[in-house]
């Protein structure tokens, strides 16, 4: 087989009518362009609105639930040991919201292979003290370095540093809502009160917006060792503790495991945000539609273009037929031709997309929402590339074999006759 | 040394659609090298069908046909295409060249599909063959900027690029004015008598049959003469 020579022929009729084949390139370029901006964008935004969730969602959260006893005294009894026992008008004992031995578990989740990493925490509620009115509120002690890295949460800091939090004795991040309601100034004393009625002074040091008007109207930030010495705990007490997997799909089977082996509460995000699953999945359904869509339209429209020019050039056809190339030598020139349109638009597909996508990213976006974000987002995931140069080369060959293997098969007579 | 270069051995044909129609009647003659011979015949008599059948490009007949003494029945597609690229030169009523291609291209791929010299060789056979036929000053020129006459002449040169065993004319004068045609014939007549070329030429020209060497007239699907 001369490949060469049937390089050379299916360069020169690609040459020959240059403008034709430069518009089905143009064809592929742009459905391939389309097909990568699209879907990059609308990525983009599902990130965005994922990343809302998931950047401040601890994959599996431990902490101590106040609920009743499922131990009652009466069933630790030998004698009703086998009776069915019924207590009525139970009530939730103890009230103890730290975990225990909290250290020891920090140590075993540190060694977790499946771990990425962990945040402690302490949450508790507090009344802001505003001149004579109290504003109901909650303050989470949080270790500033460990949320930073795996909850962004220098992100949602707008005004002032996190990271004061750590260096300032003392120091509290207000909510936006609360900080307006308090009218309280960066570097201001603000005074709070627990339930159990501890009064303490702390010195704003930054405000937080989180997107979610309602909790920035109660919420606030602390370092965990103001918060421990505002509720007149040792170092050891903790809530919460909020832990980030590797794989985010282990979660439940993480929480469950830990529940048993911590004896607390363990939740995973599956559970805690099942409408948040539900969402995520409709807007990633979403995308893969459009996304095919896209590119079914794109690949009648490569077949048409090239089944055209295929039928423009049945002269050829016939006349190398005529002197001596055989069906399959006309094949492969056909399949030469569609493939080079296919490779060279698609190729010119890839960076149309990437420019579309960067001139996007340039676009501004402003919305209070979302404090971080200036510009719309857009995604550049490398699979969307690697579909559009694959499925160009893909659809160009399929559009080039069947008019090629119709090529392939003509009678020269009849075209030769025919005139 | 005469040897026998095409032979056609109960050739019949008919179409069927839309009634079956008899266009080829067992027909039966063969041709020797360096014979110049024509197939002349009133409109619809079958020649140029014939002509198709002896060319390998129609497979759908009845009978035998044997080219170089070999059988052509029951080659597979890709082998006949070798046959007609080796053995058999083309020369259509319309030029047909490719557009696409310089006239030197043109002539050079027949060559190129054959293999059997280097592409500077093949150049070089090319060059030589426009050179006899006169127009070695159009080669570099797109097939499409030539006159009718030069593209036919380009068309020959075509045919004789493999050196091949028979050359097949389908109506090659018929597009051409008077003079253009007597140019053809006497190029066709020159390759038969000067370089010993087997020419097999259909034509309705009976100016042009009767210089040839060989008549054979057809009327119905018989050849009657």
């Amino acid at each position: 087989m001369n490949y060469k020579l049937i390089v050379s022929i299916a360069k020169s009729l690609l040459l020959a009518r240059w403008r034709q084949t430069l518009v089905a390139a143009i064809g592929v370029t742009f459905s391939i362009g389309m097909f990568i901006t699209l879907l990059g964008f609308m990525n983009g935004l599902n990130d965005l609105l994922d990343g809302l969730i998931l950047n401040r969602t601890a994959h599996v959260r431990l902490f101590q639930e106040v609920k009743p006893n499922p131990n009652q005294p009466v069933n630790a009894s030998v004698d009703y040991s086998g009776a069915y026992n019924f207590i009525q008008s139970i009530k939730s004992s103890g009230g103890r919201l730290d975990i225990y031995n909290s250290a020891a578990i920090m140590r075993a989740i540190r060694a977790d292979q499946r771990v990425l990493g962990f945040a402690p925490r302490i949450t508790t509620p507090v009344l802001y003290n505003s001149g004579v009115v109290d504003i109901n509120g909650a303050i989470n002690g949080i270790d500033v370095v460990a949320e930073n890295e795996l909850f962004f949460f220098n992100d949602y800091v707008t005004t002032g540093a996190a990271i004061d939090l750590k260096n300032v004795a003392n120091s509290i991040v207000l909510g936006k809502g609360v900080a307006d309601k308090l009218l309280a100034e960066m570097g201001d004393m603000i005074q709070v009160t627990t339930s159990k009625g501890e009064l303490l002074s702390l010195k704003v040091v930054g405000y937080f917006q989180s997107g979610i008007q309602e909790f920035d109207k109660v919420q606030s930030y602390t370092s965990i060792a103001t918060a421990q010495k505002l509720m007149g705990k040792s170092n050891s007490y903790v809530t919460d503790i909020q832990i980030k997997l590797k794989d985010i799909d282990q979660a439940p089977a993480v929480a469950k495991e830990y529940a048993a082996l911590f004896q607390t509460d363990a939740e995973d995000i599956q559970t805690a945000n099942s409408q948040f699953e539900t969402g995520s999945f409709v807007r990633t359904l979403i995308s893969y539609v459009v996304g095919i869509t896209l590119l079914i339209v794109a690949g009648f429209g490569i077949y048409n273009i090239l089944n055209m020019m295929i039928y423009e050039k049945m002269d050829s056809i016939a006349i190398l037929k005529a002197t001596g190339f055989s069906g399959k030598d006309v094949k492969l020139i056909f399949l030469g031709i569609a493939l080079s349109i296919g490779l060279f638009g698609g190729f010119l597909g890839l960076i149309l997309g990437l420019s579309l996508s960067l001139l996007i990213d340039q676009i501004p976006f402003n919305t209070a929402a979302l404090p971080t974000i200036k510009t719309y987002p857009v995604n550049y995931d490398l699979v969307y590339y690697i579909i559009g140069i694959v499925f160009s080369i893909v659809t160009t060959f399929f559009a080039g074999y069947f008019p090629a293997r119709k090529a392939s098969k003509i009678d020269p007579v009849l075209i030769i006759r025919g005139k | 040394m005469a040897h026998t270069v095409l032979e056609a051995k109960h050739i019949s044909k008919s179409f069927h659609d839309p009634v079956t129609i008899q266009v080829l009647n067992n027909i039966n003659f063969s041709i020797d090298s360096g014979e110049f011979v024509s197939v002349t015949g009133k409109s619809g008599c079958g020649k140029s069908t014939l002509l198709y059948i002896l060319s390998t490009m129609d497979t759908d007949y009845e009978g035998d046909l044997l080219i170089d003494q070999v059988n052509m029945r029951g080659k597979a597609e890709d082998e006949l295409a070798r046959v007609r690229n080796e053995k058999i030169g083309f020369v259509f009523q319309f030029h047909y060249l490719l557009n696409e291609f310089t006239v030197l291209k043109n002539v050079m791929l027949p060559g190129l599909k054959l293999q059997k010299y280097p592409e500077q060789e093949v150049e070089y056979r090319a060059m030589e063959r426009l050179k006899i036929l006169g127009i070695q000053e159009q080669a570099l020129k797109k097939a499409n900027q030539l006159s009718g006459g030069e593209k036919q002449r380009v068309a020959i040169a075509r045919a004789l690029i493999n050196d091949p065993l028979i050359i097949m004319g389908d109506e090659p004068t018929g597009n051409l004015d008077k003079k253009n045609s007597e140019n053809v014939f006497e190029i066709f007549k020159e390759l038969a008598e000067t370089y010993r070329q087997t020419l097999l030429i259909v034509t309705h020209d009976q100016n042009f049959a009767e210089r040839t060497h060989r008549i054979i007239e057809m009327e119905d699907g018989r050849i009657i003469r």
